[in-house]
């Protein structure tokens, strides 16, 4: 019991410290160009390669995911809020789930 | 005020995502023997998905602390990455207290979200953004661990590609009107379909942060950003 909490601890103090150090001490703004082009840079990509490939087993089902991930790319290119771009993709993975098997039988 | 309110709805997507990763973790814990509680103290401290699913398969197998603090550095060391790029995005009223706080919430998603903002970044804004997440996080865990058959297993799986939806739709519409956006996110696309089939040994936190690392250089190195706005007005 104790150790268990003593290991919950441990993994909640490091993953703090991992996050905190850089944002609380990295005060000064950064000069350089080059390193301000990566930083700002860095988010999209980090989207990106979280995105891809992943989404395709997000629904641990590849033919649902295809439909989420249809239907998330055209909202988004469209420009909708992000929660519609979301729940759309959620409703239309679930829906090919439900209705693929009936459809393809 | 508002700004806190804009926070917390700039979350609802995140914390949808989360409710169904966490409610998984939640399901997981219990099966490592786990107890509910300490399947939510852990989302509730940690806030986290790989460091906590290690974290507990570790609990689980009898490791040292000193095994799981290594994992734990491993698997999270990309955000210290993210929490740099944070720093020069924070507004000046980010002052220590804030920041020693605010730390606490920077998770990928998060983290993505924030550091999208045309704006440096104030407090009450990513109080708002972390908090709803946080309230998913963890409700899913507690959910997923006190009752993890409640919800059909259809409906769990639809909402993980929620997540991803609302990556897409935070980086199509810039990539729409920047070419260098869309150069950098379709080589990271590009590198990280490559580590992920190619160098399968590698974890996912760290081939993603490889991934995006190597695109933002290229991003760099052929596009690179303007001057900065400080940069100018001392010129002018």
């Amino acid at each position: 019991m104790n150790r268990i909490l003593l290991a919950i601890g441990v993994m909640a103090l490091t993953t703090y410290i991992i996050r905190m150090i850089p944002f609380t001490f990295v005060r000064k703004k950064i000069k350089s160009r080059f390193i301000q082009s990566i930083l700002y840079y860095i988010p999209y990509a980090v989207l990106s390669a979280m995105t891809i490939p992943s989404i395709f087993y997000a629904t641990q089902d590849l033919p649902s995911a295809i439909a989420g991930t249809v239907v998330a790319v055209v909202l988004a290119y469209f420009d909708l809020p992000l929660i519609v771009v979301a729940l759309s993709a959620s409703a239309a993975a679930y829906l090919a789930m439900v209705l693929l098997p009936i459809i393809l039988k | 005020m508002h700004l806190f309110r804009r926070g917390m709805r700039d979350g609802i997507s995140i914390a949808l995502g989360y409710l169904s990763v966490s409610f998984s973790f939640g399901i997981l814990s219990v099966q490592s023997g786990l107890t509910v509680w300490q399947a939510v103290l852990i989302s509730l401290t940690n806030l986290t998905s790989a460091g906590q699913v290690a974290g507990v398969g570790l609990i689980a197998a009898n490791a040292s602390m000193f095994e799981l603090f290594l994992a734990e550095l491993v698997i999270n060391i990309r955000y210290a990455l993210m929490s740099l790029v944070l720093s020069q995005k924070a507004d000046a009223s980010f002052r220590m207290p804030h920041r020693l706080l605010a730390s606490y919430g920077i998770t990928d998603e998060i983290f993505a979200v924030a550091s999208i903002q045309k704006e440096p970044v104030k407090p009450a804004y990513m109080y708002g953004l972390i908090l709803v997440p946080f309230i998913g996080w963890s409700l899913g865990t507690w959910l997923g661990a006190a009752a993890g058959t409640i919800l059909p297993e259809q409906i769990t799986n639809a909402l993980g590609i929620a997540l991803y939806g609302m990556f897409l739709a935070i980086i199509l519409p810039p990539a729409r009107k920047s070419r260098a956006i869309l150069a950098v996110i379709s080589v990271a696309a590009v590198i990280s379909v490559l580590l992920h089939y190619f160098v399968s040994w590698m974890s996912g936190g760290f081939a993603m942060i490889l991934a995006a690392l190597a695109a933002s250089v290229f991003g760099a190195v052929f596009f690179p950003i303007p001057e900065n706005a400080d940069a100018k007005e001392a010129e002018a």
